[in-house]
């Protein structure tokens, strides 16, 4: 059982302090949905129904553990024509996003990113499901690379 | 008023009779009702029948507000007319080279500015009433969700020769000097109605806009075989099988009523599906291609060249014993007009048998026209499967395509990119490569566990989506990397966003 790899890739990975930010995001949703579907057991007293939150904080400390592999399996390569990004370990994702096809390049940061100085590049193109968001960039390589992509993007622009 | 041409650069009113149009309807419709009731209390007057039921005409007449209320009326009508005068005089168009902008509205203005060299089609459609007097409404699709300007509306030869010049503008071309338009000014009002009653039977598409080799037109009786044999027709059936069954088990009808509501409904959409494509007809013009359709409410519309994004041609399964197939297309803008009526515009061929289809498919992919590639197409809608110039889907993919596996598979012709699904719906998606917008390559657990992948092609949003699942894994490799490169090559030649420059430059 081999993953898929593209032929001749050299991936660019996100920073490491990425899977901290991603450990704690995980970890906060996961306390809140865990106390929020425990409320009903909690208050009917019924045994069966702590099954819910049960399961559900397994499911999130499956995630927690895995956490660090799936950050390390995001990566994006600049190739001549255009953008590949993969991410995903067990549902594998591979986009290809032609320079002249971007709308805009946005950058976001969150709370949790920005104490730790990283931002998230996402790509628009006039197709709602490329859905290409690069996260765990540190904001000077964020804004080099939108800088770049949008140059890019600027001499390679096309219509529709 | 004189016909002048429009597309100077000068800002233009629109046709006189578009107040009425618009908002107008309402306003005759309350007129009417007024005058009924006013009807009636005239004659109870002159008959001098007592009438012990209240009414309001009445009610004024006997307290000696009458000229009050006349008076009220009068000012309420005239502030209306007054309204509608006015917006009307502030709602102006202006052409320029390269945009079309829009003004409008009394206290709150709005300016409405699209670029020519980003429209998606323009659409004119009349309703009936607006044929009965020969105005029409001019919709410059832009790309984008709901990103339309309406021109609404319009003098109905006004709006063909307008359409003609942005075109003209928008195709990259400088504007020639135009032909003046025949218009002879109507003089008398039978002359007047002589035209409009024309107008009114003209055939939906005029003999001299399309090289008639070109056109493809609905055949009657395919277009009710369509409808009986489609799938609301099946589900009408189970319902009246179960309703025959409750009502032998039970004797009783009462629920019958209950079922009112949906039989209307049914018939509604049948009636709305027929008569839309009743005068249906698809042909090609320098300036793309136009799809016109309706009985009494016509619309018909201009795709420029470049702006389909996919193709789909399906065949459900009970139209498969008479070789029918339907066409769907994804375009970068949507229409509310068409919306709202049931079927969207989206759909480019209701019902066709396979000589038209090969004929509106050279229409809408023109990159398609040398034989081999019309082979490989007709082998992608009609072939059982196997080695037949598709890459199909592996023995292994049996668990996930029962039976479809032998067809699932993908072809890449010079400038688009073939998927063929389905065993008992079939279906072709064909995908220009110059609008592809990105590409994604999927393998979750199980797919992993069965070495296939599934690939996805990412155009702008509309009814067909180009995904292929359960390939195998190399094949989807190669599908996404020579797709992705196709992409880009394609999309580096394309000029088709000024269609006609690309012609003359090629030419010089």
């Amino acid at each position: 059982m081999t993953r898929l790899e593209l032929a001749d890739s050299d991936w660019r990975r996100v920073s490491r302090k990425y899977i901290v930010v991603d450990l704690v995001g995980t970890l906060i949703a996961g306390v809140v949905t865990v106390a929020a579907t425990s409320i009903p057991a909690w208050v009917t007293q019924l045994v069966w129904l702590w099954a819910i939150p049960g399961s559900l904080a397994i499911i999130f400390i499956i995630t927690l553990c895995l956490t660090p592999r799936r950050v390390r399996s995001i990566g994006y390569q600049l190739r001549s024509d255009d953008l590949l990004f993969r991410r995903g370990l067990m549902f594998q994702r591979f986009v290809s996003v032609p320079y002249g096809r971007m709308q805009l390049v946005d950058i976001n940061r969150g709370p949790l990113a920005r104490a730790v100085g990283l931002s998230e590049l996402r790509f628009v193109t006039a197709a709602a499901s490329t859905g290409v968001t690069i996260p765990g960039l540190p904001e000077a390589e964020a804004e080099g690379l939108r800088d770049r992509l949008v140059e890019l993007a600027e001499s390679r622009r096309a219509g529709l | 008023m004189s016909e002048t041409r429009l597309a100077d650069g000068d800002w233009h009113r629109l046709h006189p009779a578009t107040p009425l149009l618009r908002g107008g309807i309402a306003f005759v419709a309350i007129l009417g009702v007024i005058l009924v009731n006013l009807r009636d209390f005239v004659i109870n007057i002159v008959v001098g029948a007592p009438n012990e039921e209240f009414d309001p005409f009445v009610w004024i007449f006997e307290h000696d507000f009458a000229g009050l209320i006349l008076l009220a009326i009068i000012a309420g009508l005239l502030l209306a007319v007054g309204g509608f005068y006015l917006s009307w005089r502030m709602h102006t168009f202006r052409i320029t080279a390269d945009q079309v902008e829009v003004r409008s509205g009394i206290l709150f203005r709005t300016n409405r500015r699209g670029r020519l060299d980003r429209i998606q089609g323009i659409n004119i459609v009349r309703p009936f009433l607006a044929r009965l007097v020969g105005a029409a409404k001019l919709e410059i699709s832009v790309a984008g969700q709901n990103a339309n300007v309406q021109l609404a509306y319009l003098g109905s030869s006004a709006a063909d020769e307008l359409r003609r010049e942005i075109l003209l503008l928008a195709s990259g071309t400088s504007p020639a000097p135009t032909t003046t338009t025949e218009g002879v000014p109507a003089t008398s009002a039978s002359a007047l109605l002589d035209r409009r009653v024309n107008e009114l039977l003209a055939p939906e598409l005029a003999p001299d806009a399309a090289p008639p080799e070109s056109v493809v037109q609905m055949h009657l009786g395919r277009l009710i075989g369509s409808l009986v044999l489609s799938g609301t027709t099946v589900v009408l059936l189970i319902g009246i099988a179960f309703g025959s069954v409750i009502i032998a088990r039970t004797g009783e009808f009462f629920f019958l009523f209950g079922v009112v509501p949906a039989i209307i409904g049914i018939g509604s959409f049948y009636i709305n599906r027929f008569t839309r494509s009743l005068r249906y007809s698809i042909a090609s013009t320098p300036d793309g291609i136009r799809v016109g359709f309706g009985l009494l409410s016509t619309s018909n519309e201009t795709l420029p060249p470049g702006r389909i994004h996919a193709v789909r041609v399906s065949q459900p399964l009970l139209w498969r014993p008479f070789g029918w197939w339907e066409i769907k297309i994804n375009r970068a803008s949507t229409s509310e007009a068409q919306g709202a009526a049931g079927q969207a515009n989206t759909t480019i061929l209701p019902v066709g048998n396979l000589a038209d289809v090969r004929k509106v498919l050279e229409l809408v992919l023109p990159g398609l026209v040398d034989s081999e590639s019309l082979a490989l197409l007709e082998t992608g809608l009609r072939s059982r499967g196997g080695d037949d110039g598709f890459t199909n889907s592996p023995r292994r993919a049996v668990v996930l395509r029962w039976f479809s596996w032998r067809r699932n598979g993908f072809a890449i012709t010079n400038d688009s990119v073939l998927l063929r699904r389905g065993a008992i719906w079939r279906e072709l998606v064909v995908v220009p490569q110059a609008r592809i917008q990105s590409l994604a390559l999927r393998q979750g657990p199980l797919l992993r566990r069965l070495r296939l992948a599934a690939v996805s092609i990412h155009t702008v949003a509309g009814p067909v989506a180009a995904t292929l699942g359960a390939l195998d894994e190399q094949a989807a490799v190669t599908l996404f990397e020579d797709a992705a490169a196709g992409a880009v090559r394609s999309a580096s030649v394309d000029t088709s966003h000024r269609w006609r420059a690309s012609g003359e430059a090629a030419a010089t």
